[in-house]
């Protein structure tokens, strides 16, 4: 697909409107790729001007930071402000609430000042001008849903409302899981979990939390984290659910629903 | 002879407010032997949280029925107060019901509006007493509060159901004598109360002079229960009803994503990258301890928190770890911290120039385990009512864990390795990065 890299951009001297930070999920993890896809295709099918970093993103330090290796945050939010700043990016857009979360709140301190949007507050912002248009029968018309809250997206920034008001203008019905909103139950990736075993206990948290969300009926479990989007895979893996149920990514439903 | 009673008075009340605040000062103290953070910009932002977070406390109100029950004992405990002006007035100066006069028949509106919410406060703390002793409320039954905590949480249920009966028995005495015109009863007329009212019956058997000692001795034990309560506090979870105000004012404003920048490593990185920004004169590295081992390395407002929690457990309640059956509590996080910042206190007093008695929060009271099984989703930070946040703690102790003892496990170093080495968490080529793109 047709994604242009900043370095070629700059080269010609065009500044493209926003820049997509992917982020390493949504870089190599198979699953994620498609996530990171879907959105490249929304971006591309409403000609918005973007640019991703290629070669030059590297890891925004996030679980290094978040397991109490400072200095490696350090030094990848040193290398990423450069990088950034040299090219005078304004506007980032990004799939990955961890990303977002650390680009938006943490990294000003060190230098890097950009506007950053989670990429369902952007979508949203797309519907709410018109400028996605959804197609008369969706995919997803009457098929029932649950959200998952990620953690950095909800209680981490406050973002609460722009993924259920996608949900909303697909037409899809949503059901709430107990714990939703500011209540959430993680995943159990965050903190760099995702990258290290359950601590000793009596259940993995991806399991509790898919539980809950298979209670509801849901056909379709949305998400908008891609880590949240592979514990859940795995939950419904683990409960032999995979048949009926689907995890979705908020940019894939749009993708598949769009005019 | 009139004025001895007053004496006893006065000293009590002397030696209770002595003791209180000497006690205030050494917990003073003990949360500034943390490290020092500027927390008082945005005012009028603070100001608003105190309002709605500490008065309004607007966090209890996600589950409104136990909020109302709250917010009628805590109503009830700072109206009441009034009330408690009078007594200590009338205790100083040996008189009797003195805002009696003054306020004419507001005066027993005013008792009526206490005896409410005297009756409200004893029920509730019944309720409350059911809820955390015989319905299995997970919060309330856990290993968490074994031993001093569970008691310390219903003595003060307790000590409020007596404090309130001595009132509401005071008042029943007295407007009993004031009918029979004995004594100088007979010279405050405030006729009866909604509630003790109702206690007459038995006590109209009594002898007046009966009626008298049993009103002065609910008199006596009323205040002095009063005294002795407030000097409990700061041995109690019951703390919070003082220090949740400067809690919820200096609780963080930033979004709870944001973790606390350390600018030392900041700027050594900084110099690694870019030597030329070294300053010619700049004095070598001093030794920097990284992260938090004890609670002297913690900030004065996670000490701050650990004196203010009340020990509910609504942080467990949510915490995606503890749920799922791992060591972590973040509840038992702030236990903890305020039980070693209770042992370096009381060492730090018993001895002059006290630095160190080998041990720390950090293995000996905060196990690795508890700390490595966080998964930093802020759920404890949103539940608290009264602005703590464990997670901060977590953290700072996570920072040392990995910085200073490079204790981290094994997957944990192949991730910082990778994201080292190939710029993601995952062994993957940086060359592969775009390759999404192209397939």
């Amino acid at each position: 697909m047709k994604v242009s890299v900043m370095a070629d951009l700059a080269a010609t001297g065009t500044q493209p409107e926003i820049l997509f930070w992917v982020g390493c999920s949504g870089s190599f993890d198979v699953r994620a790729q498609k996530i990171t896809r879907a959105f490249a295709a929304i971006l591309n099918k409403l000609n918005i001007q973007y640019a991703i970093l290629g070669k030059e993103e590297a890891c925004t330090g996030d679980p290094a930071r978040r397991a109490g290796n400072e200095f490696l945050f350090q030094m990848m939010a040193y290398n990423n402000i450069q990088v950034l700043n040299g090219y005078g990016i304004k506007k980032i857009v990004t799939t990955c609430p961890h990303c977002f979360n650390i680009l938006k709140n943490e990294y000003p301190e060190l230098g890097g000042h950009y506007e950053v949007i989670h990429h369902t507050v952007f979508l949203q912002q797309l519907i709410d001008e018109g400028k996605i248009v959804m197609k008369e029968d969706g995919p997803f018309k009457g098929k029932k849903i649950t959200y998952h809250d990620s953690c950095y997206l909800g209680r981490a920034n406050g973002i609460y409302e722009a993924p259920r008001k996608i949900l909303e203008a697909l037409d899809i019905a949503l059901t709430e899981m107990k714990r939703c909103g500011s209540k959430g139950l993680c995943c159990g990736a965050g903190g760099a979990q995702m990258f290290k075993e359950d601590e000793p206990g009596n259940k993995r948290i991806n399991i509790e939390r898919t539980e809950e969300a298979l209670q509801t009926n849901a056909n379709i479990i949305a998400a908008a984290c891609p880590f949240c989007n592979t514990m859940m895979t795995d939950g419904v893996k683990n409960k032999e659910k995979e048949a009926e149920v689907q995890v979705l990514d908020i940019a894939e439903l749009i993708e598949q629903s769009m005019a | 002879m009139h004025i001895i009673p007053q004496l006893v008075f006065i000293l009590i009340l002397a030696a209770g407010i002595y003791l209180f605040s000497a006690k205030a000062r050494y917990i003073r103290k003990n949360i500034l032997m943390g490290r020092d953070e500027v927390l008082n910009d945005r005012p009028e932002l603070r100001w608003r949280n105190v309002l709605l977070l500490a008065f309004g406390q607007k966090k209890m109100f996600k589950n409104p029925l136990v909020a109302v029950m709250h917010f009628i004992i805590y109503a009830g405990f700072i109206i009441i107060n009034i009330e408690v002006l009078e007594i200590i007035l009338d205790g100083i100066l040996g008189t009797h019901r003195l805002f009696a006069a003054p306020l004419g028949p507001m005066y027993a509106l005013l008792i009526n509006l206490f005896e409410c919410l005297a009756v409200g406060v004893i029920v509730v703390c019944v309720i409350f007493l059911v809820r955390r002793n015989i319905l299995h409320i997970r919060r309330f039954m856990s290993k968490d509060l074994n031993g001093w905590p569970r008691s310390d949480a219903n003595y003060i249920l307790i000590t409020e159901i007596i404090l309130m009966s001595l009132f509401l028995t005071m008042n029943a005495t007295d407007t009993l004598l004031q009918s029979r015109g004995y004594g100088h009863y007979a010279e405050h007329i405030t006729g009866n109360f909604l509630f003790s009212e109702k206690l007459h019956s038995p006590f109209n058997g009594l002898s007046s002079g009966q009626l008298a000692f049993i009103e002065r001795s609910a008199w006596w034990l009323h205040i002095v229960g009063i005294i002795a309560f407030l000097n409990y506090l700061p041995y109690s979870k019951h703390l919070h009803i003082l220090l949740a105000f400067p809690n919820a004012y200096y609780a963080s404003l930033e979004p709870k994503g944001k973790m606390h920048n350390m600018p030392d490593i900041q700027k050594e990185v900084r110099y690694a990258m870019q030597p030329e920004l070294i300053p010619a004169n700049a004095p070598q590295a001093t030794a920097h301890k990284f992260g938090a081992r004890d609670v002297m390395d913690l900030s004065w407002k996670n000490l701050l928190d650990a004196y203010a929690c009340t020990e509910c457990g609504r942080c467990t309640a949510a915490c995606p770890a503890n749920i799922t059956g791992k060591l972590l509590s973040p509840r038992m996080i702030m236990m903890k911290t305020r039980d070693r910042l209770e042992e370096v206190g009381q060492k730090r007093k018993a001895m002059q120039n006290w630095q160190d008695d080998g041990k720390s929060l950090l293995h000996d009271y905060i196990t690795e385990e508890e700390l490595r099984a966080c998964t930093t989703c802020n759920a404890c930070v949103e539940e608290c009512p009264v602005s703590i946040s464990p997670l901060d703690i977590i953290l700072q102790m996570r920072r040392y864990l990995i910085m200073e003892e490079s204790n981290a496990p094994q997957e944990w170093n192949s991730t910082f390795s990778n994201i080292e080495n190939n710029f993601a968490p995952w062994k993957f080529s940086p060359e592969e990065r775009d390759q999404w793109a192209k397939d």
